[in-house]
């Protein structure tokens, strides 16, 4: 018996996209937990965005192609339900965020999906402090949005999706565009959220060092077909992961070529200054 | 060469001015890194460089020639720009002639243009797409497009924004191969720049920006010494500047990358054996 509940679950799942004669999905067998906070990697055009436009229903109901197998999101069918069903559920942020903003200003972006839930005004107002705050764009409230910078537009983009407060959080790449420090305190933010709400959060993202201290699983995607998945800190010291285009971060790196030369690290050290402690305890 | 002299700029409808006094110079040859906060004016910047943007005040040159007196097209043979969005780039109905399309445009050779377009769909890897629909690309591969497009007609600058994006790490790899290449024909690379990591690997020369003012502008290990202009600037460090820090004096220098990085950690770990 499971004790965890499964939200997110493939079964025997494939598909390709109509027009293209090989299978972009092939036989993903995946199920994920509430409260999970799941990193998906893998090579530039392996699924990734594919995967994920099937789990807030774009696939199959936007985007046409031979499905076969089953998606199943908190319970339901995803080709029975329509998108916006989903979308309440499912909060999804874009690649690119240009494909995602599409209001006056900054703040109507943001309420938009709020009213179009009928929400309260006096609590609309409170997530929409709320977001302004937490991605620091309380300055942009009342622009529009070819006046943004690219990583504003990001933020804009991220802001009205933690807006609506979804189960699921969806994110392809959403730091992408953002600056250094501003990536980092996102990333927290979501950890937090993880962590405090059971929020169930799937992020694809290159820069993985910025996720290994907040993300617990680990998805790898390669040629539409899932090659490890588990948990992120047994995964990460795999040295097989360069083979699919994934970059371990540097600290990471070290340690598995430290490895090789037969110097053994007990743990994975994620971060540096843990790394670093463990160097100089050595030496002493 | 390009040479910005004293530019302010702000853009129409607004009164705040979105660069201040930017005063550089920058030659043949050169990797340019180029970082700040989001809304710093990075790429207002950059879009002064091939005259697509014109100074509110001050100069921006071009070898010599003065942004306001020639069209962008003019400049674009020279300074081929990579947008951020590959949305604002892409028109044509196939890979390959999107590829071609510049080149057709600046009136290259059949031949030329089917040996370049040629060199560019392997070196980045979309061979396979060549017919496909540039709309049909994943988010990478429209990136990559992008690059391929603009190296296939081989400017003197070559200017990206935000590179990496979408790149997985072969692709970053990749990425600063091809940018050295360029270097040692003497081509100059300006990348704008968020990802920490892939700056440090490149070694440019760095400029940060900060609210529309250069406020750095120097070898990348100097500043990412600077502590006090990181905070100013958003940025945060590189791990192996990180490690370096930590392990200061230990390691005497900072490791450029992981394989310096490897044998300074297994010398101090077996020397002390
Ligand atoms: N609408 C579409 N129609 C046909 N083929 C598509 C479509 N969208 C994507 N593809 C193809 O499907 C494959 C997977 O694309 P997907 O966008 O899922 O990759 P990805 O892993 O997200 O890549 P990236 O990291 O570059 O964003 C690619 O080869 C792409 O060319
Ligand atoms: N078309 C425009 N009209 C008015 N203001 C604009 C316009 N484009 C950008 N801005 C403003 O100019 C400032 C600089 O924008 P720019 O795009 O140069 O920033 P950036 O440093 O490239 O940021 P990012 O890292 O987010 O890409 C920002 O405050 C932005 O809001
Ligand atoms: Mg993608
Ligand atoms: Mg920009």
């Amino acid at each position: 018996m499971e004790t965890l509940a499964e939200i997110i679950k493939f079964i025997n799942f494939s598909f390709s996209y109509s027009g293209s004669t090989t299978p972009i999905l092939k036989n993903i067998n995946l199920s994920i937990e509430e409260g999970d906070f799941v990193l998906l990697v893998g090579p530039s055009g392996c699924g990734k965005s594919t995967l994920l436009r099937c789990i807030n229903g774009l696939i199959p109901h936007l985007y046409n192609g031979a499905y076969e197998g089953e998606v199943i999101v908190d319970g339901e069918l995803v080709k029975n339900k329509n998108v916006n069903e989903l979308a309440t559920k499912v909060g999804f942020v874009f690649q690119n965020p240009e494909n995602q903003i599409f209001m006056f200003s900054v703040e109507k972006d943001i309420v938009f999906g709020l009213e179009n839930i009928g929400l309260e005004r006096n609590e609309i107002d409170i997530r929409l402090k709320w977001v302004l705050h937490a991605l620091g764009i309380e300055h942009l409230r009342y622009k529009p949005p070819y006046e943004l910078s690219d990583g504003q537009k990001q933020r804009v983009a991220i802001a009205g999706v933690l807006a609506m407060k979804p189960k699921i959080l969806i994110l392809d790449e959403p730091t992408s565009l953002l600056d250094p420090r501003t990536a980092l305190d996102f990333i927290l933010l979501l950890g937090e959220l993880n962590k405090k709400f059971g929020l169930t959060i799937i992020v694809v993202e290159h820069r993985i060092d910025l996720l290994t201290n907040v993300a617990n699983k680990i998805i790898v995607l390669d040629k539409g077909e899932i090659v490890f998945k588990g948990l992120l800190k047994e995964i990460i010291k795999n040295k097989n992961l360069n083979l699919y285009g994934v970059g371990v971060p540097p600290v990471i790196a070290l340690q598995n070529n430290l490895r090789d030369e037969d110097i053994i690290f007990d743990e994975v050290y994620l971060n540096v200054k843990d790394f670093a402690k463990e160097i100089k305890r050595r030496l002493i | 060469m390009i040479e910005v002299e004293s530019l302010y700029f702000k853009y129409p409808l607004s009164n705040d001015y979105v660069l201040k006094d930017i005063n550089l110079k920058i030659g043949l040859g050169e990797v340019v890194g180029i970082m700040g906060g989001n809304g710093s004016g990075k790429t207002t910047l950059i879009k002064h460089f091939n005259g697509l943007l014109k100074p509110t005040k001050g100069t921006v040159k071009i070898f010599g020639k003065d942004t306001r007196e020639e069209s962008v097209a003019y400049f674009s043979k020279k300074v081929g720009l990579v947008f951020q969005n590959p949305g604002h780039q892409i028109f044509s109905d196939t890979v390959w002639n999107e590829i071609a399309f510049a080149l057709k445009n600046f009136g290259f050779e059949e031949e030329i243009i089917n040996k370049r377009v040629k060199w560019a769909l392997e070196f980045f890897n979309l061979t396979q797409y060549k017919d496909t629909s540039p709309l049909l690309l994943s988010g990478g591969e429209k990136k990559r497009l992008c690059l391929a497009s603009v190296l296939a007609w081989n400017p003197d600058f070559i200017i990206l924004d935000e590179p990496t994006v979408g790149q997985d790490f072969l692709q970053k790899e990749k990425l600063i191969e091809i940018i050295k290449m360029l270097i040692t024909q003497n081509k100059t690379v300006i990348v704008v720049s968020h990802d920490v990591e892939f700056i440090w690997l490149l070694q440019p020369r760095l400029i940060l920006i900060s609210n529309g003012v250069i406020v750095k502008d120097g070898d990348c290990k100097s500043v990412f010494k600077d502590n006090a202009i990181l905070e100013k600037c958003g940025l945060t460090k590189p791990q192996l500047v990180e490690l370096y820090e930590e392990l200061y004096p230990l390691i005497e220098q900072m490791p450029v990358d992981i394989v310096e990085a490897h044998s300074m950690l297994l010398k101090l770990l077996r020397g002390s054996k």
